[in-house]
């Protein structure tokens, strides 16, 4: 704990304040920790931890991105064995990928200091679900700290790492969208270097064969009583007693327990209540929980997702009241809270005050101006296919008009779903799309178990040269490493020819007629075909843009088959036709893809002449060919 | 400085000097540079000495979805989300987005401060039926200023256009929030060039300035002012007659080649058993022709019967 009691007792005068987000501080608190090794893959909420901590010196810390969360949790603890401090960083999904390595790390422990910052999504702003972390943890038997703020989020950080060397486990830094996008001030500290350890030449605890799992096994149990005793204790989970508003007069007094995020909620919305604040959401200090309950008539249990703290109370005898209140989905909110403790009757209900509310705008995300899987897709659904959708920007292709994908899981599932969609006999063709990152995180043995089952499907690599989900990260087929050093390259049409793959074509994505039909050649060819769609992502890493097109109107038929682009430039003009509107073009945002001219029936979309270039300017690709 | 003492606008500051937090949601679409502003007022409130949280949405919201920022500084900062009903100064960068976020204003107290920019999603097109409207927000300023107390419809992008750098149009409307707040103009100044790119600090500038100037016209009721707040156009339905769409097809005439089948723009064509082309979701046609004008064989016609041919079509029939 010295680490944590040094920063601590540094004067606050002394420590620069500056405004971090979530994600920036548990950088920093890794930072200060003394990290040596850190990896992850991309994945919002959490991508921003790898990329600030990339921007430390790179003499003080290593800091990759890998090809999948297992492959960075790997690495992470292979520092870890090592003797030194590391960091693996993931969404809440991505520790379903590391799941395998997590569980069997559980009982390894940690020689360096393990962490693992894991960033839940509840409300999906941009995920497939809202898991709930706090639950792995319990099932590997792994402390959980959940941070409330940025400044917390520091300070955690450093102190997990600390956790983990003294306890001999790894640590979860759990933290949610909303803590990791919110930027808040934080007192910084310096940093503690913590060298290595050296390797601990130790198979009984390193390699886990059975005989040496059993003993394990209790080793961890033993961990998890220690751990429990400490936190009794801990700074980190405190009560905070009641003011006299807390206590409404003739009513019973009540108390809440709460971690993480929803604290500030709490305190939002109950100033002055009784609250048991826990740092570390598992494992639970018994007695704490029990002298909280005692000290008032009736606790509540404030928590997003699932009633985590709440069932563990329960099970302790203790009557807490929770779910009964508060929403087991989604996201939470000062509004939220008002409301299931106004349930609860310890809020006088407010008057609700009628506010003029008129009918919302749907607004979905939609591909970006340009974007080269906008004519995959108009050729994936002209093809008739069944198709196994993946991870990305493209998923967005399952919205009209676009219309393209049938199915998405998981990161790589494509492929996969694919094999058994042939196997089952669909009627249609069927095919798979994969975009490059999610191709070398999790579609590679997919692919190669398609190959090895002779399934009849078309997989089209969707290669945009980037993971542009994320905001645009590197990854082992862009030529750059995290810190944009120089780095070997996937060949994929090499790379899959390797597996056993017989039919392979790259083709340009902006050239739409030789897409279609090179879709038909590889959906007549029985067997595993692969296309490789080429072209970077309109944003990153540079934004693209060429000269920008014009309808004429006089001309435009408003048959509506550029509409079906799905083009945020593309709109209606005032203009009708037969009562159908004319579109036009949004010059500022059309960066020139040609595709609406490639599509339009009666050849009235040319790039804008501009004195600088000509009549009509340099487009990206040949109109009309 | 204006003179402050009997403006709504100061009212939110002065109520954070009693511990509540003031509130600004700055809202827009993905690209329009909600969150840079976000930044910079956070960057403002905090070198006031104000506790400062600016909460965002990421990830989805890059692509043309929509985009909001919530701030809020005070001398403590709880939530990083603003409650409804709880915005001090509700900033829109898009007029839908503005209407869209309406409900978290202070009822009584909240400004709404609004650039009459459209951004139309491709999903408002989705009906392309002869005669149906565009889908977006139909409401224009002058309902806005009937229901919220002080609300100004600013025509931002335009301003920023003839400064010569669209993308400047965020900072007129952090011109015109600054305004609501008391912090001198040379700190917002500062804050502005702390946080746009080097090369348009120059132009940034100028926009703040238009911005600040436009809502203390708006205010003292400046003609001049009130003029250069344009006239909303509400999105209208194509004039014409709405059709019903038949399509007459000669079965013996087409020899299974496809084509309307591959080019028809709502994919409501296909071939049957036989091979032979039929209406399949005779719902989704528009009536545009395309398979009209591609046959090679003339196998289709188009019919579009005005609501007066049906009307003659039907008594014909009873005769």
């Amino acid at each position: 704990m010295q680490a944590a009691q040094e920063a601590a007792e540094q004067p606050q005068q002394v420590r620069k304040v500056r405004p971090l987000t979530g994600n920036e501080a548990i950088a920093r608190g890794a930072w200060e920790a003394g990290v040596r090794v850190a990896a992850a893959y991309p994945g919002t909420p959490s991508t921003e931890i790898l990329e600030s901590l990339g921007k430390y010196p790179a003499d003080e810390l290593h800091a990759q991105w890998s090809t999948n969360e297992k492959v960075a949790l790997d690495v992470a603890i292979g520092a870890s064995f090592a003797g030194s401090r590391a960091l693996a960083a993931m969404k809440h999904v991505g520790l379903n990928v590391a799941a395998d390595a997590f569980m069997s790390q559980a009982y390894i422990g940690a020689n360096g200091g393990l962490v693992l910052a894991v960033c839940d999504d509840p409300g999906i702003h941009s995920s497939q679900n809202e898991q709930d972390t706090r639950i792995y943890g319990q099932f590997a038997t792994v402390p959980v700290l959940e941070p409330s703020n940025a400044q917390e989020a520091l300070d955690f950080t450093r102190l997990a790492f600390d956790i983990s060397e003294q306890f001999d486990t790894m640590v979860i830094v759990r933290s949610t969208t909303r803590l990791s996008h919110t930027r808040s001030p934080v007192a910084l500290g310096s940093r503690s270097e913590h060298p290595s350890r050296g390797f601990l030449e130790s198979p009984a605890k390193n390699v886990m064969i059975p005989a040496h799992a059993k003993v394990r096994h209790v080793a961890v149990l033993e961990r998890e009583t220690k751990l429990k005793e400490y936190l009794e204790t801990a700074a980190i989970n405190r009560i905070e007693a009641g003011g006299k508003a807390g206590k409404p007069t003739g009513k019973p007094s009540f108390g809440v327990i709460t971690a993480g995020t929803c604290y500030p909620y709490v305190r939002e919305v109950l100033p002055n209540a009784s609250v048991l604040k826990l740092g570390a959401s598992w494992p639970l200090p018994e007695g704490l929980l029990r002298r909280f309950c005692e000290s008032v008539d009736r606790v509540l249990v404030v928590e997003e997702l699932e009633p985590f703290i709440e069932r563990e109370a329960l099970a302790l005898g203790l009557a807490v009241e929770g779910k009964q209140h508060f929403p087991r989905v989604g996201e939470f909110s000062p509004e939220i809270l008002r409301a299931g403790f106004e349930k609860a009757g310890v809020l006088e209900p407010r008057d609700k005050r009628a506010g003029w509310t008129p009918e919302p705008l749907a607004r979905p995300p939609v591909l970006c101006a340009g974007c080269p899987h906008t004519s995959s897709f108009m050729a994936v659904r002209a093809s008739g296919a069944r198709v196994a959708g993946d991870i990305g920007c493209y998923t967005l292709a399952c919205l009209d008009p676009l219309r393209g994908l049938d199915t998405t899981v998981s990161m790589g599932s494509s492929i996969g779903n694919a094999i058994g969609m042939a196997a089952a006999g669909d009627t249609k063709p069927v095919m798979a799309t994969i975009g490059d990152s999610t191709f070398l995180h999790a579609g590679i043995p997919s692919l190669i178990n398609a190959v090895y089952n002779q399934a009849n499907i078309t997989v089209l690599l969707l290669d945009n040269h980037i993971t542009a989900m994320t905001g645009g990260q590197e990854h082992p087929g862009t030529g750059k490493t995290l810190r944009g050093d120089e780095a070997p390259k996937v060949d994929y049409e090499a790379l899959v020819r390797a597996i056993g793959v017989k039919w392979v074509r790259t083709v340009d994505s902006y050239d739409l007629a030789n897409m279609y039909q090179v879709l038909r050649e590889a959906i007549a060819y029985k067997g595993v075909s692969v296309i490789i769609s080429d072209r970077p992502c309109v944003l990153d890493p540079v934004k693209i843009k060429g000269p920008a097109l014009r309808i004429a109107n006089e001309q435009c038929n408003a048959c509506q088959s550029c509409m079906n682009l799905g083009c945020p430039a593309m709109t209606w003009g005032e203009d009708t036709f037969e009562g159908r509107h004319k579109v036009k073009i949004d010059e500022s945002l059309c960066i020139g893809c040609t595709l609406c001219a490639q599509v339009c029936t009666v050849d009235c979309i040319k790039p804008v002449a501009n004195a600088a270039t000509g009549p009509g300017g340099a487009p990206l690709v040949p109109v009309n060919q | 400085m204006r003179d402050a003492t009997d403006d709504a606008a100061v009212r939110a500051v002065d109520s954070a000097t009693v511990r509540q937090p003031t509130n600004v949601l700055i809202v827009g679409v993905g690209g329009q540079g909600v969150i840079m502003i976000s930044k910079a007022l956070a960057w403002l409130a905090q070198s006031q000495g104000f506790e400062v949280k600016q909460s965002e949405v990421h990830g989805m919201a890059k692509r043309g979805g929509a985009v909001f920022s919530h701030v809020r500084f005070g001398p403590e900062v709880w939530s990083p989300t603003i409650p409804k009903g709880e915005v001090d100064i509700l900033v829109a960068l898009e007029w839908a987005e503005g209407l869209r976020w309406l409900p978290y204003l202070k009822p009584d107290t909240g400004i709404f401060i609004c650039d009459t920019k459209r951004i139309v999603p491709p999903f408002a097109c989705l009906n392309r039926h002869p005669g149906a409207p565009l889908r977006y927000s139909r409401e224009t300023p002058a309902e806005v200023r009937a229901h919220v107390l002080e609300a100004y419809a600013i025509d931002a992008t335009r301003m920023a256009e003839e400064l010569g750098n669209d993308r400047a149009a965020n900072v007129v409307l952090l011109g015109a929030v600054s305004t609501a707040m008391d912090f001198p103009v040379a700190d917002w100044e500062r804050a502005v060039t702390e946080f746009v790119p080097k090369k348009t600090i120059a132009v940034n500038l100028k926009a703040f300035g238009l911005g600040r100037g436009w809502i203390d016209d708006a205010r003292r009721g400046t003609p001049a002012a009130l003029e250069a707040e344009p006239v909303f156009a509400t999105p209208r339905a194509p004039a014409d007659t709405p059709y019903n769409v038949r399509l007459e097809i000669t079965p013996g005439w087409c020899k299974s080649c496809d084509i309307c089948v591959k080019l028809c723009p709502e994919r409501c064509l296909q071939l049957n058993s036989e091979r032979i082309v039929e209406l399949a979701i005779p719902e989704a046609c528009t009536g545009c022709r395309l398979c009209e004008w591609l046959c090679p064989d003339f196998a289709i016609r188009v019919h579009l019967d005005s609501v007066q041919d049906m009307v003659a079509a039907q008594a014909g029939a009873r005769q």
